[in-house]
């Protein structure tokens, strides 16, 4: 126009828009204002779009004008800093500046009036840096886009680098009505723009950058022109014609390209940035005099204020303030608006604050703004159609909103409206169906959301799924795999029988034959192995799941085989060169031997043939001859037993004559044991799945079944026993003969602790799992006490308690023994040590689970409807107050040994703080103990408090009851919190 | 040629099935709910349609007609559209589960679409050839999709607008149907003889 | 008599022919499984609660697509039950009431000074949101949790609260406009200005 080198872009034009009375000129009349310093400063931390900032500072923090106090908090957040110098206040929850009127987390600033400056580091070399510190920078200055939406700006220019951009558009269209803020912001910063439009640029380096306002600002394009005009600059001007919403981004993107953003893409999707002139202007501060985002340009306005005007405010300030400053008369104001009327929303408060995105205040008469119209119905005019400045279907989102077919709706590209209000406004109807919009966009984006949960719940859920499943596969291949194993090595015994049966006149040529036998043997089964791989693997490539899961076994049963055999080849080669030179004296170890092995193999055979039977029985468990016969076998079985270790007992002194090395013999021992043992556990397991059935038909023979699992029990005791026996007495001949295998053997003789330990406790849940049976199967407590589980649950519950103790003896003893018979190793010591504090740990556990149970039981007492009385009869909680009783002296007892335990160890580094320790520690174990008891009080009170409201008519009792309770509590407490301060006592003392 | 295009306006404008000789009304107003479901009703009918006019057309002249049993051709029609319609059923719940879930009774409803066996007989009395009958059949099927489809866009529409409650359901889809057969009478003078 | 034997060799031999093309096509046609459960599983809100009487939220789909009612499951309340009837074609109906109430969203939260660590509610939670160790303190990942109330029974203190998880200003949504029923008697507009007269 008027200058040679001033350019002007196209024009082009979009579909739709309105014109509503622009009111523009009311705020324009006085100049721009600068309010005083509030009382307070709210400033939220989700002042933009994406995660709220995280505060740096601390309630009573002083803070300086622009210092940072929250920082991002991931990608898409951005910086805050204090607006003002003062103290931090508070940080909590105030109401901001939202359409739901809801509260979130705000940082409160109380100004101290003397606005000092924090030290200001301006970018002056943002030139020569690379472009992506610049955008770092920014980000730390926390500028946002200050149009509307408040995206992180540093987020927006990176996303500009995607594809080359042809367009750098500044959007100063400001189309909204009342609205001047921008207006305002170019004349009174007319030079900063234009440099913070120039430092972008240098950003994004764009083909055109292009200015576009609206020719209802002629104030504003003619700053602009002059400016442009005198800087020679390579800026276009668009001056496009007043339309709302030419504003919105897509709309102007149109107006001054002509080219559409495509349905869910971004406008740099096409080569495009869009920033508002607010945005140009706070890079401009930020960047050249390195002040960061704290304060905006915003309209005061509407009929409710004397002094309508433009104020440059600080961040946070309330509204009410700004309302007094612009003398606002209460009796006129019927709605206060953030922002336009088009797009704004109404503020149930004034008390909410400015923030970043702020760029109206409307205070409205009721003539100015009358209440909506009520809604009619749809006439089905079009206007809408014709308004809507996004080409979409208003009318037919409004039916699928309406009958919230949002599949539909979004279809009907829902999610490309922008919520102009255009519609809404030339509805005859009154229609709000702006509004209607919101919620379906709202009610999707909840479905989504749900969605995305629900799936991962399902993952989560199918994991997890995956992951028991496999571990009760594993426990199941695991079980079969004992079970077989047992089996198998019965049947090696038997092989092995024939080739060892003929006695020989020399060993070596024997264990020659032997060892070659045993080669061709282990040969075999490698091939076979290897068939059954490749079977796997077709298996496996076929996805024969059930075949995959029985080769497996079947390989895992073959390799076990091929160990064991290679394990006696090892054995015979060994034994070879000790027998050459012994034979001389004596006939050697092996008839000995051998008669042993004989005597196994009849064990093994017996077995088998018992489980046979076993097996029938559990099928027709009322065949008396059956029985009969089991019981014939078994006496058998003992006999070849007693033969069994009778004769191992007699290899004993002939290995100590011979000198043979007696920890073969005694862990050939141990071995054969094992697998009696084994067996006859498999025997009881037999026998109670029997009981199981039976139980589950009320087949008659129960008692007698019950009889035979026990006698079967006790079977398995006398073996565990006998295994127990020659390990007693194995030490003290491993001592004499052998001192380095005394490790060993301690470590046996554990192994063998903790086996007896775990038929113990599997005992005990036996029968815990038969009188859960019982109850199941509802007989009530009387008939479950006459049945004989309960003792038996006791027995084994003492048993399994004597077992430990026991156990602790022995553990205590051994490293004595071993300490004197190898004092140079305290290795060993240290194993023991650690051994016997896990075993007082499964103590500790196993206590617990029995109060756990008898809390159980009462609990379902309870269900059951009996009343107080009753299960005070019962002798449940009885039960549960020993139970606790013992676990506090098992407790005790730990907390005492663990200071013995360490006492080795600590004695020689510091003996005078050992009496300090141990009292310290009982303490800690007894306030644990008084906790439990607390909270088991709180529960029980709990418990009554529900039970009150559930049946009043008992309330005299129930309320006796919690007094009683609450005392106990009491008490629990007190004595707590005096063990509590004698323990701190304690502490301060040493 | 303009015999085959005359039978195909005949069917599926002038003479159609549902508005003017008012077949096949049972899943008209059954599965018009809908517009996903009226189209696949409406594919699995045109299917059905074709198919068992040819098949029937076959048995009438290559088993019935040379043995002289034309009075068994309605029973062996029956026959042959409960075959089609159980063949097309299979294909479709192989094809579209859902839509197999979603058309549910109506699927195996088309055996007693009255427009299946009225175009069937038809065919017989107007002594239709190969092709034509074929055609016939097809341009039924057409016809009847069309204004299925059609049907159901609009109650789609109903069913989100205002109507007043008494004439809320079945009711202002009943007058729709009505509005619309009126409508097709508009065929009527589309070919002058 | 002839005709009669003919007539029905006729139909006989067309029932025959039809037979074996619907055999053939039944082969060729069979369909493994039923593929509508997937679907209906991923309508359902997977908090796996059992409320529906099933041991997980696909079991009730499996017995959806069985033909059992698509009411009975509160955690999805109306929205989930009309996506269901969307689905399948059938009448929306309201929410069974045996099952349980729809009840705002809600997670799980664990008191912790009382939780004594004996991870129960580690072993009862459906989708692994507990997080702890025998003797330590349990906490509930709040994002995870899906409220499904399994893990308030199974505590032995009764240490375990479901919180109502309140609406905040990014989760919040905007109502839907009370529509023209609201305002009543306004289907005539001289109606709707009588009233306004008063």
């Amino acid at each position: 126009m008027s200058a040679v080198n001033m350019q002007t872009a196209n024009v082009f034009s979009f579909h739709g828009g309105i014109h509503p009375p622009e009111n523009k000129a009311q705020s324009l009349q006085l100049p721009l204002g600068r309010p005083s310093l509030p009382s307070e400063l709210i400033l939220p931390l989700g002042q933009h779009i994406g995660q709220s900032s995280r505060p740096l500072v601390k309630v009573g923090d002083k803070v300086l004008k622009g210092e940072t106090i929250a920082i991002n908090n991931g990608f898409l957040s951005s910086f805050l800093h204090a607006p003002t110098s003062g103290t931090i206040a508070a940080i909590e929850e105030r109401l901001i500046a939202h359409p739901s009127g809801l509260s979130d987390l705000c940082i409160i600033l109380i100004p101290d009036g003397n606005e000092t400056w924090t030290k200001l580091e301006p970018l002056s070399n943002w030139q020569d840096i690379s472009k992506t510190d610049v955008l770092a920078y920014l980000s730390e200055m926390g500028i946002i886009g200050m149009g509307g939406a408040g995206f992180p700006t540093q987020v927006k220019l990176q996303g500009a680098h995607k594809n080359p951009l042809t367009h750098f558009i500044v959007n100063a269209a400001e189309c909204e009505p009342y609205i001047t803020a921008d207006d305002m912001l170019i004349r009174e910063k007319t030079l900063e723009l234009v440099l913070g439009i120039e430092i972008l640029q240098h950003l994004v380096e764009a083909d055109n950058v292009v200015i576009g306002i609206e020719d209802n600002k002629p104030t504003a394009i003619a700053a602009l022109k002059s400016l442009l005009t005198k800087r020679n600059s390579k800026i276009q001007l668009a001056v496009v014609p007043t339309k709302y919403p030419s504003g919105g981004e897509k709309q102007l993107i149109q107006l001054l390209t002509g080219k559409e953003v495509p349905s869910g893409q971004y406008p740099a999707d096409i080569g495009i940035l869009c920033q508002n002139v607010g945005t140009c202007v706070a890079v401009h501060d930020a960047i050249t005099l390195g002040k960061p985002l704290i304060s905006r340009f915003t309209t005061l306005t509407g009929d409710a204020l004397k002094n309508p005007q433009n104020v440059e405010v600080l961040l946070g300030t309330p509204v009410a303030h700004l309302l007094d400053y612009a003398d606002s008369e209460q009796k006129k104001l019927s709605r206060l608006i953030m922002g336009g009327p088009m797009m704004g929303y109404t503020l149930d408060s004034a008390a909410v604050p400015i923030v970043k995105t702020s760029n109206c205040i409307l205070a409205a008469s009721k003539k100015e703004l009358p209440p909506p119209a009520p809604e009619q119905a749809c006439i089905r005019c079009g206007m809408c159609e014709q308004a809507c400045p996004a080409s979409l279907l208003p009318q037919q989102l409004l039916w699928f909103s309406k009958s919230q077919e949002f599949e539909k709706a979004e279809h009907h590209n829902l999610f490309d409206c922008i919520e102009c209000g255009a519609c809404s406004y030339v509805c005859p109807s009154s229609i709000p169906l702006v509004q209607y919009y919101r919620h379906s966009k709202s009610s999707i984006r909840e479905a989504r959301e749900a969605n995305v949960k629900s799936d991962l719940a399902k993952q989560r859920f199918e994991a997890r799924k995956a992951r028991q499943d496999a571990e009760a596969a594993e426990k199941e291949a695991k079980r079969l795999a004992r079970q077989k194993a047992t089996s198998s090595k019965a049947t090696d015994a038997k092989k092995a029988a024939p080739a060892k049966a003929a006695p020989t006149a020399t060993a070596a040529p024997a264990s020659n034959d032997e060892s070659k036998k045993l080669k061709v043997d282990i040969a075999i089964g490698k091939s076979k192995l290897k068939k059954l791989q490749k079977q796997l693997l077709e298996a496996q490539e076929n996805e024969h799941v059930e075949e995959i899961n029985s080769l497996q076994l079947q390989v895992t049963d073959q390799e076990k085989a091929i160990a064991s055999l290679e394990e006696q080849l090892a054995q015979v080669p060994s034994a070879a060169p000790v027998a050459p030179v012994e034979n001389t004296a004596k006939a050697s170890p092996a008839p000995v031997s051998d008669e042993l092995k004989k005597a196994k193999v009849d064990v093994a055979l017996i077995g088998v043939k018992l489980k046979k039977l076993q097996k029938q029985l559990s099928e027709t468990p009322d065949d008396q001859e059956l029985k009969d016969k089991i019981s014939a076998f078994e006496t058998d079985l003992k006999a070849a037993q007693d033969t069994v270790s009778k004769l191992s007992e007699n290899t004993q002194p002939s290995a100590n004559t011979a000198a043979a090395e007696p920890k073969a013999v005694i862990s050939d021992e141990l071995k054969k044991l094992k697998i009696d043992a084994a067996i006859a556990k498999a025997a009881v397991k037999k026998v109670e799945k029997a009981l199981k059935k039976a139980e589950e038909i009320q087949a008659p023979e129960i008692e007698s079944i019950r009889q035979q699992l026990q006698e079967a029990q006790q079977r398995a005791d006398e073996l565990e026993k006998a295994l127990a026996n020659p390990e007693t007495t194995a030490p003290k001949v491993a001592a004499a003969k052998a001192e380095p295998t005394a490790a060993n053997l301690d470590a046996d003789a554990a192994k063998k602790r903790k086996i007896d330990l775990a038929i113990a406790k599997a005992g005990v849940k036996k029968a815990e799992k038969n009188i859960q049976l019982l109850k199941e199967q509802g007989k009530d407590e009387a008939e479950i006490n006459a049945s004989e589980w309960p003792s038996k649950l006791k027995e084994a519950q003492d048993k399994l308690a004597a077992l430990e103790k026991e156990q602790a003896a022995e553990t205590t003893k051994s490293p004595a023994t071993t300490e004197a018979s190898a004092p140079s190793t305290p290795v060993a010591t240290e194993n023991v040590d650690a051994d016997a504090a896990k075993k007082r740990k499964i103590d500790l556990a196993i206590a617990k689970a029995g109060i756990k149970k008898a809390e159980k039981n009462i609990q379902l007492l309870k269900e059951q409807g009996k009343d107080e009385s009753e299960i005070e009869a019962s002798e449940w909680p009885k039960k549960l107050i020993e139970a606790q009783q013992k676990l506090a002296a098992l407790e005790a007892e730990e907390s005492t040994s663990a200071t013995s335990v360490s006492t080795p160890v600590e004695k020689t580094a510091a003996a005078d703080s050992e009496a300090k320790v141990e009292p310290e520690m009982d303490l800690t174990t007894q306030i644990k103990k008084e906790k439990i008891a607390v909270a088991l009080a709180k529960a029980q009170i709990n418990k009554l408090n529900k039970r009150l409201e559930n049946s009043p008519e008992d309330a005299d009792s129930i309320n006796q009851e919690i007094a009683a309770t609450e005392q106990r509590l009491q008490s629990a407490e007190t004595l707590l919190e005096k063990l509590i301060h004698s323990q701190t006592n304690m502490q301060e003392n040493r | 040629m303009t015999e085959y295009l005359l039978i195909l306006v005949s069917t599926i404008l002038v003479n159609n099935f549902v508005l003017v000789q008012f077949l096949g009304l049972c899943p008209f107003m059954g599965v018009s709910g809908k517009l996903e479901t009226s189209i696949g009703m409406a594919m699995a009918t045109t299917f059905v349609l074709t198919l068992s006019s040819l098949c029937s057309y076959l048995t009438y002249t290559y088993i019935l007609q040379p043995f002289g049993l034309e009075y068994l051709q309605t029973i062996s029609f029956i026959l042959v559209i409960a075959v089609v319609v159980q063949f097309t059923e299979m294909v479709v719940h192989k094809t579209s589960p859902l839509l197999y879930r979603v058309l549910g009774i109506f699927l195996p409803l088309i055996t007693t679409n009255c427009a299946v066996l009225g175009v069937a007989l038809q065919n017989i009395s107007k002594q239709n050839g190969f092709v034509e009958s074929i055609l016939y059949g097809f341009g039924a099927a057409v016809g009847f999709s069309f204004v299925l489809i059609l049907f159901s866009a609009m109650r789609e529409r109903i069913n989100v607008a205002d109507v007043p409650t008494v004439f809320k359901g079945s009711a202002i889809g009943m007058i729709t149907a009505g509005l619309m057969a009126l409508a097709f009478m508009g065929f009527t003078a589309l070919v002058q003889i | 008599m002839f005709t009669v034997l003919l007539a029905i060799a006729i139909l006989v031999l067309l029932s025959l022919i039809f037979g074996a093309i619907l055999g053939y096509a039944n082969v060729r046609f069979h369909v493994e499984g039923d593929p509508i459960v997937d679907q209906i599983d991923a309508l359902l809100p997977q908090t796996q609660c059992g409320q529906c009487g099933h041991p997980g939220c696909r079991p009730y789909a499996e017995a959806i697509a069985n033909g059992e009612a698509i009411n009975h499951c509160p955690p999805g309340g109306q929205a989930t039950i009309q996506a269901l009837a969307d689905l399948l074609d059938v009448e929306a109906v309201p929410l069974d009431g045996d099952h349980g109430a729809e009840s705002a969203k809600r997670v799980a939260v664990i008191r912790e000074d009382e939780c004594i660590g004996c991870t129960k509610c580690i072993q009862a939670c459906p989708v692994d949101a507990i997080l702890g160790a025998a003797k330590q303190m349990h906490t509930v990942i709040a994002d995870e949790c899906t409220g499904c109330d399994l893990c308030v029974e199974p505590c032995p203190v009764d240490c375990i609260d479901m919180v109502e998880v309140g609406v905040t200003a990014k989760t919040w949504s905007w109502d839907k406009p009370q529509g023209i029923a609201a305002t009543s008697l306004n289907i005539i507009a001289t109606d709707r200005q009588a009233e306004v007269a008063h």
